[in-house]
């Protein structure tokens, strides 16, 4: 019983980062539709420049907020010079600009920072939690800044105008400009939310998967499949769909024999074709219905 | 009168079609003024050509500013409300949501507010679904909602595209009246492209009938409405 509630535990701690992934490809999802596949590069990359602050002496929360900064940044000026010309492109154009992206921020990364295995802090340290031998200080951290963050997105969305203003330029992008919404500018402040969204993923998994250019592979793959589970089209489906993602994993890698640590990827890719095959709108997700 | 809105030789091009073969009419402070013509005539196409959200050339005057070149939502900011056909409601959003994104522009909050319960005054029906999804009020409630959405911007021209499409008769004749009071009371000018010619006739002072991307008659309603033989040839009824 220790062993189920350990493993549940540590599974909505790494589904809190599933959940913040998952968040940031669905808020780009709904921008521009498409999949950012860079996203966890983009995370990798805030995560390393955090790293690198702290390697000049700026304190933990210091580096932090300013690789937020830096992140909300580097998304809008991502969107503006690559991906606001592609607005008219084709799909695959699009995915050949998400490729790029991921390879030049994976190298970059490597040539700056190179490509072995860094140890990064953690700000809760690493002591049981509370006294319980269940869940860990960083872990119940981990949990603490996310729930802190979706709810800050809540309030966002739901209770200021630029937050409505984003939704509706979201969701129908012709009524939005004609209300006169700059839609242009609203999809380039989501890439700002959603890079800043992983930064914190980033930060908040480097601990524990260890910093290194190849780190966000395994956990962006998880947040797809998240989002999928989810539904693209629904940010709170992405967030729960992250948790459950998370508790999945860890109960699989424990009790389906063989499957271990080596086989919980698969499991995640697993679950993105049985979601698409049984439900393809996810448990939350709009189905949409084109007219023809 | 002064003129609010003055359109010359107005072409307009859905990629290689032409849609508009240089069309020019004009609109006064405070008229209301209807475009009539049958389907695929370039109604539609003239109110997106006015908003830039097609392609065109030729000159579009907006209060002696002129509108050309300018984005879609720039166009918005000089107080023009376009309430396009299908009525472009925010269905996932709540009535009063959709309220607020037609006043997004404006920065006085306060007038915000007063102006959502002036609406609910004009739209009781609005009220008292608030808090509901826009995309489960009926066709009827929903194009009340979106001249409330496109009032909330406190326009000086509102520019409605089929307002009575897909609606009940008595629905229609109520909407008129609401549109014709926002008219008289609220000093907006408007509009209105129809295919109800009858009765968007009854409602304007002004008529401009297109046929095939040109204006091919145009005058006071009254006589429009009079004249049999333009009735038969161009109007249908």
């Amino acid at each position: 019983m220790e062993l189920f509630t350990n493993q549940v535990l540590a599974g909505i701690a790494t589904g809190a980062i599933y959940a913040c992934m998952a968040l940031a490809v669905v808020m780009i999802y709904q921008a521009i539709d498409h999949l950012n596949f860079a996203q966890g590069e983009m995370a990798m990359f805030s995560t390393f420049i955090s790293w690198q602050l702290m390697q000049w002496g700026v304190p933990y929360w210091a580096a932090f907020v300013i690789t937020l900064a830096f992140s909300f940044a580097a998304g809008i000026a991502i969107e503006r010079i690559l991906f606001k010309p592609l607005t008219k492109a084709p799909v695959l154009t699009n995915v050949a600009g998400f490729i790029a992206l991921f390879a030049i921020i994976n190298s970059s990364a490597g040539l700056i920072w190179d490509f072995t295995i860094k140890q990064y802090p953690t700000p809760f340290g690493s002591a049981p939690f509370l006294g319980s031998q269940l869940i860990s200080t960083h872990q119940a951290g981990m949990i603490g800044v996310t729930i802190l963050l979706l709810l800050g997105l809540y309030f966002f969305f739901q209770y200021t105008r630029i937050g409505l203003a984003m939704r509706a330029a979201a969701s129908v992008p012709e009524s939005a400009r004609l209300v006169g919404i700059n839609t242009s500018w609203m999809i380039a402040l989501g890439w700002g939310m959603a890079t800043a969204i992983g930064s914190i993923a980033g930060m908040l998994i480097a601990p524990v998967v260890f910093l290194e250019p190849n780190m966000m592979g395994g956990v962006l793959i998880y947040g797809f499949a998240a989002a999928v589970l989810g539904g693209l089209t629904s940010p709170f489906g992405a967030v729960v769909g992250g948790f459950l993602v998370g508790v999945f994993e860890n109960l699989a890698g424990t009790y389906i024999p063989g499957v271990g640590n080596e086989l919980k990827l698969p499991i995640a890719l697993a679950l993105i074709i049985s979601v698409l095959v049984v439900k393809p709108a996810g448990l939350f997700g709009r189905h949409i219905v084109k007219r023809v | 009168m002064t003129t609010l809105l003055n359109v010359k030789d107005l072409r307009a091009y859905y990629g290689q079609v032409q849609a508009l073969h240089g069309l020019s009419f004009s609109l006064n402070e405070g008229s209301l003024v209807t475009l009539l013509g049958a389907n695929g005539a370039g109604k539609t196409t003239t109110l997106r050509a006015i908003c830039n959200m097609v392609r065109s050339t030729g000159g579009i005057e907006f209060d002696g500013k002129p509108l050309n070149n300018r984005s879609t939502e720039s166009i918005v900011r000089f107080g023009i409300a376009h309430v396009p056909q299908g009525r472009g409601t925010f269905t996932t959003m709540t009535v009063e949501e959709n309220l607020q994104l037609g006043a997004i522009t404006r920065k006085d909050s306060a007038g915000i507010v007063s102006d959502i319960e002036r609406m609910y005054a004009h739209f009781p029906v609005l009220k008292q679904r608030h808090t509901q999804q826009a995309g489960t009020l009926s066709g009827g409630e929903q194009q009340m909602l979106a001249v409330a959405r496109a009032l909330m911007l406190r326009p000086r021209l509102m520019l409605l595209d089929e307002p009575s499409f897909g609606l009940a008769p008595l629905v229609v004749r109520d909407l008129f009246g609401i549109l014709g009071k926002i008219n008289r009371e609220d000093k907006v000018s408007i509009l209105v492209v129809e295919q109800n010619a009858q009765l968007a006739l009854e409602l304007a002072d002004q008529a401009y009938v297109i046929e095939t991307g040109r204006i091919v008659m145009s005058g006071n309603a009254k006589d429009i409405a009079n004249n049999e033989e333009i009735r038969k040839s161009y109007l249908g009824y």
